[in-house]
């Protein structure tokens, strides 16, 4: 028996560890919080068997509840899908004035817009949507094919010289390639270009290249520089450069021609994504 | 002697040694006196408190709820009387934590344990489970007495009675808790038809059943194993701080004292246990100062009532300082309040409540924060202009709708665009936040005009009926200055 210099201040013996004359107290712990712990030990049991647990050779075990967070996720998709089915199917039906003129259904439609854009559009036109070059800048107030709503819809739908039928299609000569104007033509055409927006660096060039233009250009791009949206030419009188307003990139452009393509993305999205998108990108800033 | 035993394994010698140890249940006896009145009314006053104060309404006007203390966690409000706190303002309850923990601190330091003996919620619902106990079953000895009897009728309809009525108690309690997080009236309603939220009957039962174990069964092990608050108090007493404590210098030599007999030569201690018996946790203060008292005082009733009895001053147990029990006397030292770290304790709690105050009568009740779209930065336009864009966010904390217009200084020339309000008034609802996107341009010559590529402005928020203006920095970005077209 341990005598009374041997019990901890609570009343308890050492342990009968001793090393080098160092005891150690024993200061037990209450029996239910051992009991607490072989409770957590057949819980864990119980989970084995109820939850996917263990890993064999190229599975799992499944457990009872046959639980797995990919169902899960796939369930609760598919019930914040039904919830928004109301939005879904409101913006399905509805014109985009209607929509517009909806709070709520906006906020859903631009919500869903974003998230869609940042799948699908963003490779090319950059996460602001901000573009890049050769890839419009869909915030600015110009724009090549149509700034409307709906014209936003149509190229979002069958792309631009894309595959699709019904693509937005022109073509630009190669005028360079094609021999149809020489060098010089074509510097002199390419210094006219940039005169229609006050950057012109040879002012005799520049009106050289004015009747080249003329009878070159202007069927397309307008007399006055002005472009036309329903053929896709963009507008040359403004500050704003898809490719780049400077002289060497304006004689590649006149000499090899430029033909960007975006693909059709009515095989792709459902209706009612890429209303969202239209509705999205029409209200960045630069819609018409 | 050279016992070494390295990987451990008791001895031998020592097979009896138990590592764990059996729960010796504790009968608490009723105390009678000063401080279980006290702690009466303290457990009316608190649990009065927590039953009732969800029931408690407070007008606020047709727009907000009319619940006093409210956590309106779907809104993201946190109501409390004349206090309304938005997610962003959550300092404020910050602030109230710690002046809470320097309260508990300053009144530990001056009285020791004064938290856990008469409200900590632990203490006061294990002393109504406690009394539901002896209102079914006696006091003590009845108790000890059924207890002998595990299986007999008695016992076990005694017995029920209390637990069920623990049960009640607990489910109480967790219906009460449900109540500061909705309207009260509306819940309870919902919560008799069967058709409150899920939450509210999860939050029920995991109260009713934490209520139930650690009140009703657990009691005193909560203190003794759970709790981090004795081992902390160690570090806060000092021997300046009135704890409850028995004067070993007046009661030993202990024993057992007749009546008539003299009390020469022996200590005032009649060594008649009552102090052990009505200890909730079931420790003998004549052991001294120790991490399972919970200092609530009931041995100093108990001892006080004997002393009475035998005739002897009462106090043999008391509130008391170290530096008087070394002393062996009574007040033989000046009590010191004003010691250094009261006073520190002191000083932050006056510092920590002017700052809150300060801040709350200096809550506004109109923010504005301005965010500029990063991506991109600015958005060049046809005419050689450049916009930026912004997303304004006017928070309303005023409890009626008001209407705001937006404008810009210090950028001339600038055009302001509101998305979506037509009319360039954005109307916010009351006590609501509302976020309007805003596209501020400036034509070709405004943006050569310009000294830098960023440039700093300010939105001037106007609320339209009382021309109460508030102004918010905010940057214009252009193109890069040097290279540019």
């Amino acid at each position: 028996m341990a005598n009374k210099e041997e019990k901890s201040p609570e009343g308890f013996g050492t342990t009968g560890h001793e090393w080098d004359g160092i005891e150690e107290w024993n200061n037990p712990l209450p029996k239910w919080w051992l009991y607490v712990f072989y409770a957590t030990v057949i819980w864990a049991i119980g989970y084995w068997i109820v939850y996917p647990a263990w890993p064999t050779v190229s599975s799992y075990t499944k457990g009872y509840l046959g639980y797995s967070q990919r169902a899960q996720v796939n369930k609760d998709i598919a019930a914040a899908k039904k919830q928004t089915a109301v939005f879904s199917d409101k913006i399905n039906e509805g014109d985009f004035e209607t929509i517009q003129a909806d709070p709520e259904l906006l906020s859903f439609a631009l919500a869903g817009g974003q998230a869609a854009f940042g799948d699908n559009c963003a490779p090319c036109h950059g996460r602001g949507a901000q573009g890049f070059v050769g890839y419009p800048n869909l915030r600015d107030d110009a724009w090549i094919w149509a700034g409307s709503i709906d014209g936003i819809q149509q190229t979002i739908l069958h792309g631009i010289r894309s595959d699709d039928p019904q693509t937005r299609m022109s073509m630009m000569p190669a005028f360079g390639e094609l021999g149809m104007l020489n060098r010089e033509q074509i510097s002199d055409t390419a210094e006219y270009v940039m005169s229609l927006s006050g950057n012109e660096q040879d002012a005799e060039a520049a009106a050289r290249g004015q009747e080249i233009y003329a009878t070159s250009c202007a069927a397309c791009h307008g007399p006055d520089g002005a472009g036309n949206q329903a053929l896709g030419a963009p507008n040359l009188s403004d500050e704003l450069w898809l490719y780049g307003g400077d002289k060497d990139t304006l004689v590649e452009t006149i000499t090899y021609s430029r033909a960007g393509m975006m693909p059709a993305f009515s095989e792709r999205l459902d209706p009612a994504t890429i209303k969202k998108l239209a509705i999205y990108v029409h209200s960045l800033g630069g819609g018409q | 002697m050279a016992n070494i035993e390295l990987g451990g394994g008791a001895s031998p010698s020592d097979e009896e040694t138990q590592l764990y140890a059996d729960r010796v249940k504790v009968y608490p006896k009723e105390a009678h006196g000063r401080f279980r009145t006290i702690k009466w009314i303290v457990m009316a006053v608190t649990l009065g408190i927590y039953y009732l104060l969800p029931w408690v309404r407070w007008d606020r006007g047709p727009y907000l709820p009319d619940q006093a203390v409210l956590l309106d966690l779907p809104a993201r409000r946190f109501y409390f009387f004349f206090l309304e706190i938005w997610p962003q303002e959550f300092y404020y309850v910050t602030g109230l934590l710690v002046l809470a923990s320097l309260v508990l601190f300053l009144v530990t330091a001056v009285a020791g344990r004064v938290w856990c003996g008469y409200t900590c919620p632990q203490t006061v619902w294990t002393d109504l489970m406690v009394a539901v106990e002896r209102f079914w079953q006696g006091d003590r000895n009845a108790r000890l007495r059924l207890d002998k009897h595990p299986w007999a009728f008695e016992t076990i309809w005694k017995k029920s009675a209390t637990h069920l009525t623990w049960l009640a108690i607990a489910v109480a309690t967790g219906g009460a808790w449900v109540f500061y997080f909705a309207d009260a009236p509306t819940l309870a309603k919902q919560l008799l038809t069967f058709s409150a939220p899920a939450a509210a009957y999860f939050f029920i039962g995991l109260f009713t059943v934490s209520t139930y174990v650690l009140g009703g069964i657990a009691r005193e092990q909560v203190c003794i194993y759970m709790c981090p608050w004795p081992r902390i108090q160690g570090a806060m007493f000092d021997s300046d701080s009135l704890l409850i404590s028995y004067r070993d210098w007046r009661g030993e030599p202990r024993g057992a004292h007749k009546a008539g007999q003299s009390w020469e030569g022996r200590g005032d201690c009649i060594d008649c246990n009552q102090c052990v018996a009505v200890c909730p946790t079931g420790i003998d203060i004549r052991d001294g100062a120790q991490l399972e008292c919970i200092q609530c005082a009931l041995c100093i009733d108990a001892c006080d009532a004997i002393m009475d009895k035998v005739g002897r001053p009462r106090g043999l147990i008391a509130y008391d300082t170290v530096r008087n029990l070394e002393a062996g006397a009574p007040n033989a030292e000046p009590l010191r309040l004003l010691r250094p770290r009261v006073l520190l304790y002191a000083g932050l709690i006056v510092l920590v409540g002017i700052i809150m105050i300060v801040a709350l009568m200096m809550r506004p009740v109109l923010e504005v924060n301005v965010i500029h779209d990063r991506n991109p930065l600015y958005v060049k336009l046809s005419d050689g202009g450049v916009r930026n864009g912004y997303e304004v966010k006017i928070l309303n904390k005023q409890y009626v709708p008001r209407a705001f217009k937006l404008g810009v200084t210090g950028l001339p020339d600038a055009t302001v665009q509101l998305v979506g309000h037509d009319s360039g008034v954005v109307p916010v609802p009351p006590d609501q936040l509302k976020g309007v996107k805003l596209h501020v341009a400036l034509d070709k010559e405004g943006v050569r005009a310009l000294p830098d590529q960023a440039t700093q402005f300010q939105f001037v928020v106007t609320d339209i009926a009382t021309g109460e203006t508030m102004e918010h920095n905010a940057t214009f970005q252009g193109p890069p200055k040097s290279g540019a077209k």
